[in-house]
Formats: C-alpha cells, sequence, structure tokens
C-alpha cells in the first residue's frame, strides 16, 4: 500500500527523519517494500506561459515555444509536444536544472538551428504523475503566477512516500489514518482522526434499504448527496490520490477513493436518478444471474456452492457486486446531479469467496477480505460529503452497529507466552493507544475490549501478539530451550545418507527430478499411463507438469537427454525420491513411496555396470540375502537384460538393468543404459542385514580351490555360487567369480564359470584331504542342481 | 705359496668386477672349488703338524679376506641396480588421462546435489541441538495442509499457497503439499510432548517459475514444544541456528508478520552472507536477507492435535533450502537447479 507521510501528518505530528519512520514501521510488521521522494528538484522549474509558436524549417516532430517566464526577455525552448496551444500556463524548467523525473540536466542545446534555452515539462519529467503523453498544462488561473516558482505556485510540498506490505491481520493497517494510529502509538506521539464537518439538507428526497441477506452483510447505509456538479477533483485531491496510486476520475468518484484510503471503508457512488425505485435492496445472487461490472466485463453469478452478494436497485436489478464492484448501469457520469452513497460492512469469507470465483480483485475487495470496521460506515459517509463539500440528504443505516468484543488477558500469560517480564500497566499502556481499552478486572487479569476496526483480534493470543509487536520483538531477551533428547537420525536416514555415499563413490551424481511429468512422459518411457495409472493434477501450472510421477525413469532419461545435448557424453545420475501410484482400495492418499534410482549411460554404461553399482550398496549395508532374479516383463525395461531382487520374504527390492532400447529411442538416445530402481524402504527397513557381530579371522594358512564349470547360459551364475556356498559348508570363508568364457571349446548356449573358493578353519590347518573331499561335494552339487558339468 | 702381490691382484679383479654376474664368476675362480685356495686346502695333508696349522690359519685369513672384498663388492652392485631400479620405475603422476566411459576403470567420484548438501548441513546443525528429523508425505489431505494449521476452507491465506490439487477423492482434497507444515501436524498427532523436531522435505507451489522460484522446492521446517516455550526461545533458537550454520559474524532478527498458524508471528532476517551487512546487490542495501517465517504455535493448531495449550507452548518456524544454497553459492537463476546438468551439477 502507498502511504505518502504528508498525509500520515493530517493524524499525527511525525516529525522523525523519513528514513527512521520507515525502521519504525519495519519493526511493526508494515515492512516498507520502497520509499520514494516526491516533489523534489523543482527548484529550477518556474511557472510559464506560451506566448509564441512556430514551425522549424525542416522539423516536423519539434515546434519553436517562446515562453513569457516573467523575465523582460522571453526564454525560448525547442519542444515535441503538441498538446498544448498559445496562452497555455505551463511548467518551464530553466538551464541547469536536473528533474526527478529525468535523469540529465537540462543545457542550453541547438536543434535545427534553433537554440533551446529549457524545457517544458511533463507531469512525469517533475515525478508528479503517469502522464508522458504531453506536457502539463497548468489550470488557467495559475497565469497570475507566472514567473514564480512552481513548486510554491501550486503549493507542492515535497513528500516521501512509503509502500508497505501490509499483513493480512492487519486490516486497520489497510489505511492511512490505521498506519498513522500504529506509528504513532509506537512513537508515544498523539493520534487522532478529526470528526468530519457536515450539514444537512432536506434536498434529494428519500431512499429505501432493505437487506435480504443479513448473513452476508450486516450493516448498509445509504445517504443521499443532492447538488452534486460532476468535475475535476481539487488539486490537493488528485495529487494525494496520485501519491497513493490511485487515477483521479472526477470529485465524485475521487471523494470516494480518498476515504477508502484515508479510512479504510470503501464506499460507493451511485447516480440516484438511474437508480429505479430510488432504493438499494442486498440479496444473494440467483443461479445463472448476470452484471456487466464497471471494468466492462459481463460477470455470471450465484454459480458457486455459496451464495455471491448483490446489490440491487429497489425493484431487484442488480447494480452491483456487494463489495467488490459496482455496475455499470448506475456510474457517475458527468451529468449526474444527485449522489446515493452506499457505506457497508460485508461479510469476510463471503466476500472473499466470490472474488476469488469470479477472479475479480478490487481496492475494496481486498479490505473487505480482511475485515472493515463495521462501525465505520458513518464517518466514511460524513467525510465523503465534507470532500465534496455538499451537505447531506436523506440517511438512512440498516443493520445494528456491533458490540465490540472483550477478551480477558492474563498479564502472567502475557509473560510466559513471550519471556517478558511485563507490568499490569505496562500492558495496557501498549494496548490503549492502538484502541484496545483494558481494565483490571482481578489480579493480574485484564478485561480488553478490542476495537471494532481489529475484527481479526479474537482471542487473548492476539491480543498477546499486538503487546509484543508494540513492546519490540527486538527487545525481548533471547533464551535457548535445551532439548531433553539426544538429537539424532533415525536408522533409515542414517541408512539413505550411507546409499548417497556409496553412490557418488561409485561415480554417480545425485539429480532431483520432477515431481510432475506431462502427458505421455510416462509412456515415452515404456511405462504405464492409461486413466487410473497415474495421477493428475486438476489445475495444472502447466501441461508439462501435470502428471504426478510413478517412477524415477522419465525424469533421469530427460536428464540424461539434457547432458547429451551439452555433449556431456557419460551420464552416471542417481536420484533418491518419492513417486506416486494409485491410491491403495479404500484410501485418498497416493500410493507413495520413496525410491532410489540410478542411470548409468555412456562408454561402459550398461547393465553389467549397474549390477556392479548394486553389489557395492548391497555390501555396503551388509545385506547378503537378495535373491537376483531374472525378469522379463519390467515396464521400460530391457526383456533379457533385467533382473528383479527378491528379499528373502518374497518383498520385491526392486529392479537392476538396462533401459529398454524403445524407450531409449523414443528419447533419441543411442547405445544402452544401464538401470536400477528399488524400493528405498524395502532395501532400507524390509531385507536382513548380517549381523554385525565380528567374526574371528583365523590364523592358520587358507587353501584356495578353483573349479570351473560349463554351465547353460541360461543358469545365472549366482545361483551357481548359491549352490557353491551350501555345499561348502562352514570351512568357506569366500568364492569369486573369476572368468567368463564363451566358445567354440565349451559349445553353443553355454560358457565356462571359473570359480576360486577359498578356505580356512579357525583352529588348525587344512589337510589336503579334507579340502579335496569339499571339493567333490561342491563339484557333485553343482552338476546336480545345474545344468552344468565340470570342466576338465 | 700366495705372497701380498697375488692378494693384492685377486682384490683388484673383484673391485673390477661390473656387474653381479661378472662378481659371481671372479668369485667362483678365487673361492670356488678349483681356485687356487681349494687347491692349498687340499695340500694342506702333505705338510707336517705343526706347520699344518700355520698354514691353515694363513688359508683362512686369505679366505676371509677375499669373502669379504666380494661381499663389499655385491653390496655396491646391488645397490646399484636397486637404484636403476627405481630410476627406470619413474612415472608422471600428472599425466592424467581422461577415459570416457562409467566403467570402473574410468570412474571418478559423483557428486551430492546442492540441495541434498545443504539439506545435510542444516539437519546436522539441528541434531547438535537435540532435535530429530520428521519426514511425511509429499501428497497431502486438506487436512493436515490447512484445516489443523488454522485455515478454514475459504480463508483467504489459502490463495497465497498457490496450491496444486489432484484428481484423488472429492475436488479440493488431496494436493501435493505448498510447504512441510503437514509434518508438523502428523508429529504432532504421533508423539506427546516435548517435541524438538524439524521436518525437511519437498514441496510444490503453482508458482511460476521465475530467477528466485521453481514450482517444485524443499522446505525446512522446525517445531519445538515443552513446558514454558516462550518467544524469547524462538528468537534465541534462531540466533544459535543462526550462528552455527552461517558463523558467529551472522546474526538474526525477527519481524513482525502473519501466519494463520502461529501467533505472535514473525519474519526472520539474517545478515546479509555475501555483504556481511554493509549492504550490497543481494540484500538490495539493507544488510539483511529474509530467510523465513516463525513464531509462536497457535492455540487453534494445539487444539486440532488435542494438545492443551494451557500446559504446552511452542514455537515453528521455516524457510527454504533452495533458496538458501542459492544464496550461499551466488546462483543467478534457480532453475538451473531443475535441470540436473552435470556442468553445473558437478562444480559444489
Amino acid at each position: 500500500m502507498l502511504v505518502p507521510l504528508s498525509w500520515l501528518r493530517d493524524f499525527a505530528p511525525f516529525d522523525l527523519d523519513p528514513v527512521e519512520l520507515g525502521e519504525v514501521f519495519d519493526n511493526l510488521g508494515m515492512v516498507v517494500e520502497g520509499m520514494t521522494r516526491v516533489g523534489e528538484g523543482l527548484d529550477g522549474v518556474v511557472v510559464g506561459r506560451v506566448v509564441e509558436i512556430a514551425a522549424i524549417a525542416g522539423a516536423d516532430k519539434i515546434r519553436r515555444v517562446v515562453v513569457d517566464a516573467g523575465a523582460p526577455e522571453p526564454v525560448e525552448v525547442v519542444c515535441g509536444a503538441w498538446n498544448f496551444d498559445v496562452g497555455d500556463v505551463v511548467p518551464l524548467a530553466t538551464v541547469g536544472t536536473t528533474l526527478p523525473g529525468a535523469d540529465f540536466q537540462i543545457g542550453r542545446r541547438k536543434m535545427k538551428g534553433v537554440t533551446s534555452n529549457g524545457m517544458i515539462c511533463s507531469s512525469r519529467e517533475l515525478a508528479l504523475g503517469d502522464d508522458h503523453a504531453g506536457i502539463m498544462v497548468l489550470p488557467g488561473a495559475m497565469a497570475a503566477e507566472v514567473g514564480r516558482p512552481f513548486a510554491a505556485a501550486m503549493g507542492i510540498e515535497s513528500d516521501v512516500v512509503y509502500d508497505l506490505a501490509i499483513e493480512t491481520n492487519r486490516p486497520d493497517a489497510m489505511s492511512i489514518a490505521g498506519v498513522a494510529r500504529d506509528a504513532a502509538a509506537k512513537l508515544g506521539l498523539p493520534f487522532s482522526i478529526p470528526a468530519p464537518k457536515v450539514t444537512a439538507t432536506d434536498a434529494g428526497g428519500t431512499a429505501t434499504i432493505v437487506i435480504e441477506s443479513p448473513d452476508l452483510c450486516d450493516r448498509f447505509g445509504a445517504t443521499i448527496i443532492p447538488g452534486v456538479a460532476v468535475g475535476p477533483s481539487p488539486e490537493w485531491i488528485a495529487r494525494r490520490l496520485t501519491r497513493a496510486g490511485m487515477r483521479p476520475i472526477n470529485n465524485v468518484v475521487d471523494a470516494s477513493n480518498y476515504v477508502m484510503l484515508e479510512l479504510g471503508q470503501p464506499t460507493h457512488p451511485y447516480d440516484l436518478d438511474r437508480l429505479p425505485g430510488r432504493g438499494l435492496l442486498v440479496r444473494a445472487a440467483r443461479k445463472g444471474e448476470t452484471l456487466a461490472t464497471l471494468d466492462g466485463v459481463e460477470r455470471r453469478l450465484g454459480e458457486g456452492p455459496q451464495p455471491d452478494c448483490l446489490i440491487c436497485d429497489a425493484e431487484g436489478t442488480p447494480v452491483g457486486i456487494g463489495g467488490i464492484m459496482g455496475g455499470a448501469s448506475s456510474e457517475i457520469s458527468d451529468g449526474t446531479s444527485t449522489v446515493l452513497l452506499e457505506a457497508a460492512h460485508f461479510e469476510r469469507m463471503a466476500i472473499a469467496r466470490t472474488s476469488k470465483r469470479l477472479g475479480l480483485r478490487s481496492e475494496a475487495s481486498a479490505r473487505f477480505e480482511r475485515g472493515v470496521d463495521p462501525a465505520g460506515i458513518e464517518r466514511a459517509r460524513d467525510r465523503v460529503a465534507e470532500l465534496l463539500g455538499l451537505a447531506q440528504g436523506h440517511r438512512a443505516v440498516a443493520g445494528e452497529p456491533p458490540v465490540p468484543s472483550r477478551v480477558p488477558v492474563r498479564v502472567a500469560r502475557v509473560n510466559a507466552m513471550l519471556g517478558t517480564d511485563l507490568t499490569s500497566d505496562e500492558v495496557r499502556a501498549y494496548l490503549g493507544p492502538i484502541g484496545f481499552s483494558a481494565e483490571p478486572v482481578a489480579d493480574g487479569i485484564l478485561d480488553v475490549t478490542v476495537p471494532t476496526f481489529r475484527p481479526d483480534a479474537e482471542r487473548e493470543v492476539d491480543v498477546i501478539e499486538e503487546v509484543a509487536r508494540h513492546h519490540g520483538y527486538e527487545r525481548i531477551a533471547r533464551s535457548v530451550p535445551r532439548s531433553p533428547q539426544v538429537g539424532q537420525l533415525t536408522a533409515y536416514q542414517h541408512d539413505r545418507r550411507r546409499v548417497r555415499d556409496v553412490l557418488v563413490g561409485e561415480g554417480l551424481t545425485e539429480a532431483i527430478g520432477p515431481m510432475l511429468l506431462g502427458p505421455g512422459d510416462h509412456a515415452r518411457a515404456g511405462l504405464p499411463e492409461a486413466p487410473g495409472e497415474v495421477i493428475e493434477a486438476e489445475d495444472p501450472l502447466a501441461r508439462e507438469e501435470s502428471v504426478l510421477r510413478t517412477s524415477l525413469l522419465p525424469g533421469l532419461l530427460r536428464a540424461v537427454v539434457t547432458n547429451v545435448s551439452h555433449r556431456v557424453i557419460d551420464v552416471p545420475l542417481f536420484e533418491i525420491g518419492h513417486v506416486y501410484g494409485p491410491p491403495p482400495a479404500g484410501q485418498v492418499l497416493p500410493d507413495e513411496r520413496e525410491r532410489l534410482a540410478a542411470i548409468l549411460y555412456g562408454e561402459g554404461g550398461d547393465g553389467r555396470a549397474a549390477a556392479d553399482v548394486v553389489r557395492t550398496l548391497l555390501g555396503a549395508l551388509r545385506i547378503d540375502d537378495v535373491a537376483w532374479r531374472a525378469s522379463r516383463d519390467e515396464p521400460g525395461l530391457h526383456p533379457t537384460r533385467t533382473v528383479r531382487l527378491i528379499a528373502p520374504d518374497g518383498a520385491v527390492v526392486g529392479v537392476v538393468g538396462e533401459v529398454a532400447p524403445d524407450a531409449l529411442s523414443a528419447h533419441d538416445l543411442t547405445g544402452r543404459a544401464g538401470w536400477i530402481d528399488l524400493d528405498l524402504g524395502v532395501l532400507l527397513s524390509g531385507v536382513p542385514r548380517r549381523d554385525p557381530a565380528a567374526r574371528v579371522v583365523s590364523r592358520f594358512p587358507s587353501s584356495d580351490v578353483d573349479l570351473a564349470f560349463v554351465v547353460d547360459d541360461t543358469e545365472p551364475a549366482a545361483a551357481v555360487e548359491r549352490t557353491l556356498r551350501d555345499a561348502a559348508g562352514d570351512l568357506l570363508v569366500d568364492v569369486w567369480l573369476f572368468d567368463v568364457f564363451r566358445g567354440p571349446q565349451v559349445g553353443d548356449g553355454r560358457r565356462s564359470l571359473a570359480y576360486r573358493l577359498r578356505f580356512c578353519a579357525p583352529d588348525r590347518t587344512l589337510t589336503d584331504a579334507e579340502v579335496a573331499a569339499i571339493r567333490q561335494q561342491c563339484i557333485d552339487a553343482v552338476e546336480q542342481r545345474h545344468p552344468a558339468t565340470l570342466r576338465a | 705359496m700366495v705372497d701380498d702381490s697375488d692378494l693384492d691382484a685377486a682384490r683388484r679383479r673383484i673391485a673390477s668386477a661390473a656387474t653381479l654376474e661378472e662378481l659371481r664368476a671372479v668369485e667362483n675362480d678365487l673361492l670356488g672349488k678349483k681356485s687356487a685356495i681349494a687347491a692349498m686346502n687340499t695340500r694342506l695333508g702333505e705338510l707336517a703338524p705343526e706347520a699344518r696349522k700355520e698354514r691353515g690359519r694363513e688359508i683362512n685369513e686369505l679366505r676371509s679376506a677375499l669373502t669379504g672384498a666380494v661381499a663389499a663388492r655385491r653390496a655396491v652392485l646391488e645397490e646399484g641396480d636397486r637404484s636403476a631400479g627405481i630410476a627406470a620405475d619413474r612415472i608422471d603422476l600428472t599425466e592424467a588421462v581422461r577415459v570416457p566411459g562409467v566403467g570402473r576403470a574410468a570412474r571418478r567420484r559423483g557428486q551430492l546435489h546442492l540441495v541434498t548438501q545443504t539439506r545435510d548441513e542444516l539437519e546436522d546443525v539441528f541434531i547438535g541441538m537435540g532435535f530429530t528429523v520428521a519426514e511425511g508425505p509429499e501428497v497431502e489431505t486438506d487436512w493436515y495442509n490447512f484445516e489443523a494449521l488454522n485455515i478454514p476452507p475459504a480463508h483467504p491465506a489459502r490463495s497465497g499457497f498457490d496450491s496444486l490439487y489432484l484428481k484423488l477423492g472429492e475436488p479440493g482434497t488431496v494436493l501435493i503439499r505448498p510447504h512441510t507444515s503437514p509434518v508438523q501436524v502428523r508429529v504432532m498427532e504421533a508423539q506427546r510432548p516435548p517435541i524438538y523436531s524439524i521436518m525437511p522435505g519437498r514441496c510444490y507451489r503453482k508458482d511460476t517459475p521465475d530467477a528466485r522460484h521453481t514450482p517444485a522446492f524443499h522446505q525446512i521446517e522446525g517445531l519445538v514444544i515443552d513446558r514454558g516455550i516462550t518467544f524469547g526461545d524462538l528468537a534465541g533458537t534462531i540466533e544459535e541456528f543462526t550462528n552455527a550454520y552461517f558463523g558467529p559474524d551472522i546474526h538474526s532478527r525477527l519481524r513482525p508478520a502473519s501466519f494463520p498458524f502461529t501467533e505472535p508471528s514473525a519474519e526472520y532476517e539474517v545478515t546479509c552472507v555475501i555483504c556481511h551487512g554493509t549492504g550490497c546487490r543481494t540484500c538490495s542495501g539493507t544488510g539483511w536477507i529474509e530467510l523465513g517465517g516463525c513464531g509462536m504455535v497457535h492455540p487453534n493448531v494445539f487444539e486440532a492435535v488435542g494438545i492443551d495449550p494451557e500446559e504446552w507452548s511452542g514455537f515453528a518456524f521455516g524457510f527454504g533450502i533452495d533458496r538458501l544454497a542459492q544464496i550461499r553459492h551466488s546462483i543467478s537463476d534457480m532453475r538451473v537447479m531443475a535441470d540436473n546438468d552435470l556442468r553445473f551439477a558437478t562444480q559444489f
């Protein structure tokens, strides 16, 4: 909200340095987002009168203008604006001036052979307005001021305009007077809102008011102001509105806007002669009713689940959307002579709902939805009449003024909540100046009357916040509570960090992929995407972010594509993130799981590399008991290069292998991509770990046995190894595959798997006979249980 | 008979052996089975016992002199071989060949995402202050997101969250969480106070991406509930965290603000970490950077989860992890973080 300092001074004598005053606003929670000085830098500008305009030979955009600036010799300038005539009074910037709205110094310049000895200015160049279309032509009466300094002649005072961010719980601060009240209280300055001086008249007749929907509007005031002559506002009103960011329109609309800015109470002027039935009626909109609002848009009402508030003429025809925007039919026009002024109080939530559904926000709706003072109607209506300088005719208010609410506040509770040591009197001293009268009623208890302009304050704690604000957050002594527990990660969180570290050590870089994908992204990665298989957003920001991911694959493929397009040819990435499947039966929330996925793209990035990474990972987690089963039907994955990892209890830990060739080519990727996709919850919590108890390392020598088997290609090496482990018994300390050989010697569809087995006893040196016996057990077991023969 | 000149000649032969092989040949000549010394030894038996004793002593002296000379020469030659071998072993460790490929041989260390690094650091600071780390679902119900947090339906504050609702259940009831606060509600439901927890996690707001915002982002919140917790405790905890995370010369300050779930509420700012308070572009010349919001837990929130606000009090705070990483690493445009571009990701 734009708040001119000069306007604040109408209510309290602020004489602090403007920067320091800005800090006061900050500390009260009205954060200064900008601070502009206006009306300054006008020292070199004088009032001038145009005495001659002449064309310049060879120029069609600029003219020679002679200005009488009060000196014996007129001033000759070159000007490119055409909106003025001989005799007009204009602001003239003399040579040497740097204008507030322009960043250059005015010099003596020669254009097309004509010397320009100054500049006649637009309102924007003077930082007095936004208009840059033409020169600021001054009222004719200013001709008497020719030669005088412009600022003095126009009565322009230098000013500071604050741009304040007002929080939603400060409806009172949506007005100049409210900001002044808060700051004056903090600074200990006297504050008052002068009572408007109004006179009454019998002229203008009467008007009726009917409230049919008190749940939408509990107070409604209508005042007839006869004898209106619509025209421009006085200069000072127009200037204040401009500084506060509103465009002056005409004296009636400006007076209404001025009062809204000043007091926070929106009002709405109707042309009474254009209101059939000479009255207003407040009711809920009927379904499908329409109204053309002042901005020229046809609005449909009554379409929401809850009612919209309509203002109608006495015959029931809509003339405005209550608290949001008036209609075009009864708008103030040049011919308006009698105004019916509405000043009402609307239900906050009703305004918020309607404004949101229509996508229509106005200065009025912004105030009503935060909460306007229901007792502010009378002052606002009087102030409008005062600003117009007109007497009030018939006036009426329907609905009772509210009874201020009262909240008991315990001083001990104030101190317990804030960590302060305030006395009852100190608390009262903070509350009184901001309108909360607090009377001690019992020991340590204050009966606080909440002012009607603070509808946000409902409970004791709301009052405590006011005490804290006016005491000053910065004055509350800091302390640190001692946690009674040891801070630590859960086992899951700890292991998750370990998983990440292992993957980083394996050369993978962590990615964070999109939570939401576009339609077709799942399908392109070979994943199901039919209705019911994915969860869609109701009203997404963009089509590309409209479907919740069910897998980390599409995002990681996208990351690979991005990197490859930048000629990063090796892309080893992993991600730990949530995926969201359709809700399990009877539940409303998705089947949300934390998964670990990795993609290995580039030279050597294939299923074997992925399996290596998984083996390292399982080793780091002390996981031995995971079965590797070839799996042909994993969506998006290579049918003959993928295995499923199964926990001993049958739970699926995840898959390892390669991305399906179709999914790669759909992303214009060539070659192979290793792929890992594990359910982190199952991996870290659902698989038994090797007992961490230390095993004794034997001091006796070990013996190695090498065994090579010719095994069918379809038989997994892991199964052969499992058999070797089982058959070898307790004396086996290690077994590993050290060679794989395919060739004519072993035959088609088979390969040789060479294992080294290391045996050792804890208490003796093994004899050759013992080792030979175990060796034979191993050979027999493998040959019996697998399509395998010992290689001679 | 061997005289001194013969001994000298033998010594010269030993000394002139250029390789270990030559030395072995010389040794064989001088001390082997067919050497003069061996012959002399054989002839000892021909001497009278007295002379034999004398002669035997002389032969032994001679033998040990020659053996000593050979050993000395061998040591010299072996040392020469060792140094030559070591010299030939020389390699240049700066010949860092980059082989494309993700195979084990070519693999270099990877990197954690900047957000993860930042999150871990933050978690560690709070763990040191006695907090646990709580997590919860990213897709949430309206109750956990808003209603339990004192934001009833149609509350104006809802519009500020730019929530993305999903086609699940009744329209407008399930959404991607726009803040991690629902985890606070879940913690309060599951655990009786005292509670000292932080809630890091991913959120989403339907907010047009720009240099400082992406729709998906990460937040970290903290919740403390105990007997006698005050606003002073909130300010002190934030200051302690600020010092621990940013360093002792970075301070915090609180400004009144408004959130439905806390009362009193505050925005908190920290000394600009770029200019250390003197004013720069990052802090718009103010010397302070706005980090997040905080406040005393609203009694309506306590009541929603069945905690007695007369017995317990508490505070909550929260801020953006991505934004913090952006400030700390001077990242001009947040949107690059979503690209997972290795050229960007591997520099931290």
